[in-house]
């Protein structure tokens, strides 16, 4: 009962297959084919590690040995190590809970929003963003930890009968509520990366000739057979994990933000903080991002997936959302002036003008002056400057941190309480300890895991690779 | 699953050969088991004619577990269980206790709905996946027709298969 099909419609259909688009820009060049995506992102996870590779290793390994150390000394000797006093209670280890917090904002803002948004030029830097996104939050979740001075302890933080007592958490604490949002961040981006990261390792697996990675790639890839009815699933879970995602990110730095604005000290009680935080850690993660993604696409000639096209638009997020958080300075000290409140207009003052002045202009320059470069568009497609300028954006937005953290502190009611921070070697030291930790984890992810989500690159390859001429 | 044990693939290169070639496939009153790709393809679906998987609806039950939970458990901690003063506060007030009852909401969803997922489609560690095709975890779409399900002939079948611009088409036996 065959029914006899007409050639006619075969032979139009497979010459309508070309619908590449003339005007768009593609977002895979080279003339990339499936089979390629395939060669070109698994070449680095067969292949032995480079030379640069393990020279990156070597650093990153070093700077986790050196801040190692000063961690340990911290945890030996307390918290008395740092530069803390009486009057600036928080400083170094609060500024970059929130500047790798903010770093990670970037990863789910392209893995999830830009998914919502249907931008498919995410599909090529997601899946490092959201690797940057997890080891960033680790990095993050550090610095809490380690300020409680007494670790082993750090469990108090949960929901669990004391020991000493029935006592419970504070409900009414934005610290508390830090402690959920931060936990369910990592682990809704872990899961969501995760899963993403199923059809690949199938193909690795599928690739794999020795034993070891056979096994261990057949692990990792939960018994994938790209079966049609999963894939269907799978588009679905992704879908509704990028809209619990959306406001989940946005939750996370505004519950952060809160931690300040729900406060009563002048430079803290503002209500912009929650807008503002979140721009400004989606402007820090981005230029973290480029950082990251310029150094990777270079070491393992990913051109032809992360383009200048890539890069240009993720500058583009850069001027929208650094103009964001230029205006959102500028409304605070409007709304300090035009509140008519003494201590509010002092702690800007003081900002701008006080002992601290030199933190001020750095963020202002960095955060403010230097993104606007990028309206050239020459700037914004040179590598070299996205790159310097993506290091300057995350320098000026840890002195943002800086800057609100310890110049709203350091003049307390009292005048005789006033005092100055300085940084003890063990401040640097554990911020250090990050670094190395984060590069670590980065590199390990290069070398094992792919870096481009290859299951939705190749779902491009047709609408979006320019083929050889 | 025991049963079926010889299939006929077909492979092809293209998705839409693919997409077009499962609709005259199963025009021709033929069954397609299922269909394996490298990446999820556009429509494939509405073709195969699956119904629409009802994952948000356990997406959206985890949430409102999570959601009534995470209430249940701030009410009770700081209104009856211990409660303490803290500021002069209110024991039990509605917004001060959003920000944990939105996290845990979010957190059970997505972990329920993933749960979910890796249980209906049997995805689990070490578990040894039924590949009817080493590429298909690289660049070919499989079509895998199995003779059990189906009362015409291998042959006519195949002849089916062949007149959908598949690329080869292969014999498969567990």
């Amino acid at each position: 009962m065959a029914i006899p099909l007409d050639e006619v419609v075969v032979k139009e259909e497979k010459q309508n297959l070309e619908y590449v688009s003339v005007i768009r820009e593609p977002l895979v060049t080279g003339g990339k084919t499936v089979h390629d995506v395939t060669e070109d992102i698994c070449r680095q996870v067969e292949g032995k590690p480079t030379l640069s590779w393990m020279l990156a290793m070597a650093m990153s390994l070093g700077t986790l040995g050196i801040g190692a150390y000063c961690v340990f000394m911290l945890l030996w000797e307390g918290i008395g190590v740092w530069g803390l006093n009486k009057t600036v209670g928080w400083a170094w280890d609060i500024t970059n809970f929130v500047w790798w917090v903010g770093i990670g904002h970037a990863g789910t803002l392209i893995s999830a929003i830009l998914l919502l948004f249907r931008q498919k030029w995410r599909m090529s830097i997601n899946r490092a963003a959201e690797a940057m996104t997890i080891f960033a939050v680790i990095c993050a979740a550090m610095f809490p930890g380690l300020h409680m001075g007494r670790i082993w302890m750090a469990f108090w933080v949960l929901p669990l009968p004391n020991t000493f007592g029935s006592l419970w958490v504070n409900f009414n604490s934005p610290l508390l509520w830090d402690v959920f949002a931060i936990s369910t961040y990592f682990t809704v981006s872990l899961v969501f990366w995760y899963i993403g990261l199923i059809p690949d390792f199938a193909s690795i697996r599928d690739r794999a000739k020795n034993k070891i990675s056979q096994a261990v790639y057949g692990a990792l890839s939960f018994g994938w057979d790209g079966a049609a009815k999963t894939w269907m699933r799978y588009e679905s879970v992704a879908l509704i994990l990028a809209g619990l995602a959306t406001p989940l990110v946005l939750s996370v730095h505004t519950i952060v933000s809160f931690d300040f604005a729900t406060s009563v000290i002048p430079g803290w009680h503002t209500t912009i903080f929650p807008p503002y935080f979140v721009a400004g850690a989606i402007f820090s993660g981005f230029a973290m991002v480029l950082t990251l993604m310029i150094i990777t696409r270079k070491t393992f000639k990913l051109e032809d997936y992360i383009t200048i096209g890539h890069i240009e638009l993720m500058n583009i997020v850069i001027i929208i959302t650094g103009s964001i958080v230029g205006i959102a300075y500028i409304t605070e000290f409007f709304i300090a002036w035009y509140s008519g409140v003494e201590a509010e207009q002092y702690a800007f003052l003081n900002r701008m003008t006080g002992p601290y002045w030199w933190a001020y202009w750095t963020m202002m320059t960095c955060n403010v002056i230097s993104p606007q470069l990028f309206w050239f568009r020459k700037i914004r497609t040179n590598i070299a400057a996205t790159f310097i300028l993506s290091i300057v954006v995350n320098i000026g937005m840890w002195f943002e941190r800086f800057v609100i953290i310890v110049t709203s502190l350091h003049r307390d009611y009292l005048p005789s309480s006033w005092a100055m921070f300085y940084p003890t070697i063990y401040d640097v030291g554990v911020y250090v300890f990050t670094f190395g930790l984060f590069g670590t984890a980065f590199l390990l992810f290069t070398k094992f895991f792919p870096v481009i989500n290859m299951a939705e690159v190749k779902s491009i390859i047709k609408t979006s690779s320019r083929k050889a001429s | 699953m025991e049963k079926n044990k010889n299939f006929i693939l077909g492979i092809y290169d293209d998705e839409d050969i693919l997409l077009s070639a499962i609709k005259k496939v199963r025009q021709s009153g033929v069954k397609i088991q299922e269909v394996y790709s490298p990446f999820p393809v556009h429509g494939i679906d509405e073709a195969l004619g699956y119904k629409r998987t009802r994952l948000p609806i356990a997406a959206f039950m985890f949430g409102m577990l999570g959601c009534t939970l995470a209430l249940t458990m701030q009410i009770w901690m700081s209104g009856a269980d211990w409660p303490m003063i803290i500021g002069g506060k209110d024991f039990v007030s509605l917004p001060p206790f959003v920000p944990v009852t939105f996290e845990l909401t979010v957190l059970l969803s997505a972990l329920g709905m993933v749960a979910t997922f890796m249980i209906v489609s049997d995805l689990k560690p070490y578990k040894k996946p039924r590949l009817m095709d080493i590429r298909i975890t690289d660049d070919k779409h499989v079509m895998a027709i199995d003779l059990a399900n189906n009362e015409l002939e291998k042959e006519d079948i195949k002849k089916i298969v062949k007149e959908t611009s598949a690329e080869e088409i292969n014999d498969k036996n567990f």
